[in-house]
């Protein structure tokens, strides 16, 4: 058994950030463990551009924003092992690691920090009726065939589910001479980024249908086309508005899911809602010494955002393992009417530097709506939206005044006020 | 020439195979599909019946007992999953407790030892998240669980060690009478032997009707299932069952022996022998009935839907043996439930019938142990540590999910009757059968298949033919 200071666990975007922010605060004996043969992470087969504006002010591709934090972690001189799988976690933060060097390997840790980031939900969650063929892929799936190994998975494809990286792989696709017959969403809004919409499907003629599903799935052995159905207000198909479309390949972007499965083994209180572990202001979960960040915690849209998160897990990580004592009463933060969840769920005010981010997504497209924020029941802070969706993340910024204005605060809650759309 | 020819690769198949092998003959199994297991032998419910619902007297109530007490001791050897969880048959209201005490006689008839019928509280004490409607339960102590690919893969690969012979993808297109035994025509040649053995599932009547003027008929019922994530694998620990209907036991909600949480199947009569598509209707169905059983159904854990045929004979019972008219062609027909549990039991007794018919002699060596394999997963940490010195290949990782070694995937490989598709390697290794079903692991192992096979990539499938996953390079079509 060795003993480490800090040890991360997945060397994405999140693990990186969340490194090299340790690092910063003086922390050294840091161990970055990722089960891939490479750092970086899903951003390695993200090779569209759009990353970065928010950090670096320049639109960069997936590969461009993980090499600036590669670079900077070998600078650093940060320790990691790559096809390292970690096998188990304790609550006393015992990590148990697997490679073909060291075969299994028992390190106890004075911090770790969950960056595990997310997979996709498989076909089997959405219970589509039909046979089980071969050519039906989850959206993710396809993009590592196409952009890492140079493999095509169909020529005729449908893409069931709007989700970013569907609409991002329509374009993909269509610029490798695939014909992208269509992209169906159950729901009558997108839950993909607007700009993805527009500049992967509107700029390439590929039709978006909202409101339809796959409804049955042909082909015994390689699929052979799906029964395209339009559903009603409740998701449930429409009788007599079946169609057939033949495709040789299904594309499924139907929702991601933060991959918590160590998470659970040391006993971390995970939220329903976000399915990623509940977590207070610096990021630590309900077993202390263990944060999380990223995808992991729950699904962000920019990567700018995971970084900017991690950075903090790591900052509080560092803090935790120098033994920085944080006292005071924590104060709850609810997800209120039309809110799905915040992160964090906690807050303990003594800990907020300039300004704590809450971070949320709407239950449904609100379009002329207010965010609310209420200490203890009573408005702080109010902000008109023009349009709101589930698919793209909010957030809000909490002053340290705020909260030593109120020493006796309890209870935050954020909520959305007032929609046209109601 | 062959002594003996088995038709079909199935559970009964296979099990006929390892039996059959104990003697000096030659023999071939033919199976049309590219692997053992493809058909109901991977699409059932994985249960190992106490044997108190088959009729009295009746070959599946025969054979369901002795199969039944012989799965821990063949499962222990053959290194198959098996569970002896026990079921629970419940009821929902006071009335239908005399039925329960019905099947308890009905048990005790057929020789199931350990009956009992428990009432709401201790019922409910043993499963707590039954529904909160039941009144009480029938408890039978020698139920399992088992794991259905291994039961059939495991016993063909004995056969295999013990020199009979496989051919896959072979179809047989036509069977005739000669002087001396049988000719058996294929997609894949002409095949000569002694004595047939008849274990090809729905299709088992087609080739009765050939040769025997005793017709059969198999009228396929279609069950649907849903399997759910290892997360919610102990919602229940026993496998509820709810009241017999008569034509089947119903919807049941169950343990695998892997340990997801399973539950199906219905009950579609008379379905096409080539149809196991999954509908809307069906696995509502299962849902629905499902919820009967249990409380707070996480349907949102579901990670795959399914459907099997039962190879229901018109007169409702197992058809063992020759048909009067043709000596030397031996049925093994209309295996419905409880088929996988009856599946040791019936292979014993054909095997020795075929041999008698034979009068084949016992080899003086039978290979009694499966070729080396192990789950990693399961293993303690020490375990595992030793398992990797012997091999660096079980500190790679293929499959995160179900935590699956590429020293394991080339065992599936490379073992007797090895996997050649990824529907092999997941029924051998579970690498793919897990909660992303194979979105991770499926690009990895379909390079590995490629390396161990000397295959382009694009040849590799996921069971048949023509189901290819990778349809081309990019800028092919530029």
């Amino acid at each position: 058994m060795e003993y480490r200071d800090l040890v991360i666990i997945g060397a994405g975007p999140a693990g990186l950030a969340a490194a090299i922010s340790a690092y910063e605060q003086g922390i050294r004996d840091i161990l970055i463990l990722e089960r891939e043969n490479f750092l970086g992470g899903i951003l390695n087969q993200c090779v569209h551009n759009g990353f970065g504006l928010h950090t670096f002010h320049e639109e960069l591709t997936g590969p461009e924003y993980a090499s600036r934090y590669i670079d900077k972690l070998s600078d650093l001189k940060i320790e990691y092992m790559l096809e390292t799988m970690v096998i188990d976690i304790s609550e006393m933060r015992n990590v148990i690691a697997i490679n073909e060097k060291r075969g299994v390997m028992e390190i106890q840790a004075g911090a770790i920090i969950l960056a595990m980031g997310c997979r996709e939900r498989p076909r089997g969650a959405l219970n589509i009726p039909g046979s089980r063929p071969s050519g039906i892929y989850s959206a993710g799936t396809a993009q590592k065939f196409v952009n890492l190994d140079g493999y095509l998975p169909g020529r005729e494809i449908v893409i069931l589910g709007s989700g970013d990286i569907g609409l991002i792989m329509a374009r993909r696709l269509t610029l490798e001479g695939v014909n992208v017959k269509m992209v169906l969403e159950i729901l009558p809004y997108s839950s993909g980024l607007k700009r993805n919409i527009v500049q992967c499907l509107d700029d390439y003629d590929i039709p978006l249908k909202l409101s339809h599903t796959v409804t049955k799935i042909h082909g015994s052995e390689r699929i052979e086309g799906v029964t395209v159905s339009q559903v009603d207000e409740d998701l449930m198909p429409i009788p007599g508005t079946e169609t057939y479309v033949s495709c040789d390949a299904l594309l499924l972007s139907v929702g991601l899911i933060p991959e918590n499965e160590l998470s659970r083994k040391a006993n971390v209180t995970i939220n329903p809602k976000t399915q990623g572990p509940i977590v207070n202001e610096r990021l630590e979960t309900s077993r202390p010494g263990i944060f999380a960040c990223g995808n992991v915690l729950h699904v962000h849209d920019l990567v700018d955002y995971v970084s900017e998160e991690a950075a903090l897990a790591g900052k509080n990580a560092a803090d935790f393992i120098k033994n920085v004592s944080s006292e005071g009463l924590e104060v709850e933060i609810f997800a209120g009417d039309g809110v799905r969840y915040t992160v964090p769920n906690k807050v303990n005010p003594i800990n907020v530097e300039k300004y704590l981010p809450v971070r949320f997504r709407v239950t449904k497209v609100f379009s002329q709506a207010t965010v609310l924020v209420e200490f203890d029941n009573l408005p702080v802070h109010k902000k008109k939206k023009t349009i709101m969706t589930p698919g793209e993340m909010e957030q809000v910024f909490l002053p340290k005044s705020w909260f030593t204005e109120r020493p006796f605060l309890r209870k935050i809650t954020v909520r959305i006020e007032g929609d046209e759309n109601a | 020439m062959y002594d003996s020819i088995i038709i079909g690769a199935g559970v009964i198949g296979a099990n006929i195979a390892r039996e059959l092998a104990r003697y000096d003959l030659k023999i071939a199994v033919l199976e049309k599909m590219s692997d053992v297991c493809e058909a109901t032998s991977k699409g059932n419910s994985g249960i190992v019946h106490s044997g108190y619902d088959a009729k009295p007297g009746t070959l599946k109530a025969k054979y369901n007992l002795t199969g039944n007490q012989m799965m821990p001791e063949l499962c222990r050897k053959l290194n198959i999953p098996f569970r002896q969880n026990g079921s629970l048959t419940i009821v929902f209201n006071q009335e239908k407790m005399a039925e329960l005490e019905k099947l308890i006689e009905r048990g005790i008839e057929n020789g199931v030892s350990g009956l009992m019928i428990l009432d709401r509280e201790t019922t409910m004490k043993l499963e707590p998240n039954l529904n909160d409607a039941v009144v009480g339960s029938l408890y039978a102590p020698t139920a399992g669980i088992v794991d259905p690919f291994q039961l059939t893969i495991g016993p063909a690969e004995i056969a295999v060690q013990n020199g009979v012979k496989f051919f896959l993808s072979t179809e047989v297109t036509g069977l005739y009478k000669t002087k001396q035994g049988f000719l058996v025509k294929t997609n894949n040649g002409n095949f000569e032997a002694l004595t047939v053995i008849n274990a090809a599932g729905v299709f088992a009547d087609d080739i009765n009707n050939w040769i025997s003027e005793r017709k059969r008929l198999i009228r396929p019922r279609k069950g649907e299932y849903c399997l759910f994530d290892k997360e919610v694998g102990n919602l229940v620990e026993h496998t509820i069952f709810q009241l017999p209907s008569g034509v089947s036991k119903g919807v049941l909600v169950t343990p695998t022996a892997e340990g997801n949480l399973l539950i199906g199947p219905n009950s579609l009569p008379d379905n096409d022998k080539f149809d196991i598509l999954t509908s809307a209707e069906g696995i509502q169905y299962v849902l629905d009935t499902a919820k009967k059983s249990v409380r707070n159904l996480p349907t949102n854990q579901i990670i795959t839907g399914f459907a099997g045929l039962r190879a229901s004979e018109k007169d409702g019972d197992f058809v063992l043996g020759e048909p009067e008219d043709v000596p030397g062609f031996f049925n093994a027909l209309g295996i419905e439930s409880p088929g996988l549990t009856a599946a040791p039991a019936i292979a014993v007794d054909l095997a020795t019938w075929v041999a008698e018919y034979l009068r084949a002699q016992l080899k003086a060596e039978y290979i009694e142990k499966r070729v080396e394999y192990h789950r990693f997963a399961d293993l303690s940490t020490q375990e595992k540590q030793e398992l990797f010195k012997s091999d660096h290949d079980y500190g790679k990782v293929i499959c995160r999910c179900e935590l699956v070694t590429l020293a394991e995937i080339k065992n599936a490989i490379r073992r007797p009757l090895g996997a050649t598709t990824l529907d092999g390697i997941k029924r051998r290794t579970r690498a793919g059968s897990g909660r992303c079903q194979g979105g991770f692991c499926s690009p990895r192992i379909l390079e590995i298949l490629s390396e161990e096979l000397r295959k382009d990539i694009r040849e590799i499938v996921k069971s048949s033919e023509k189901s290819t996953y990778l349809v081309g390079f990019d800028k092919d079509m530029l």
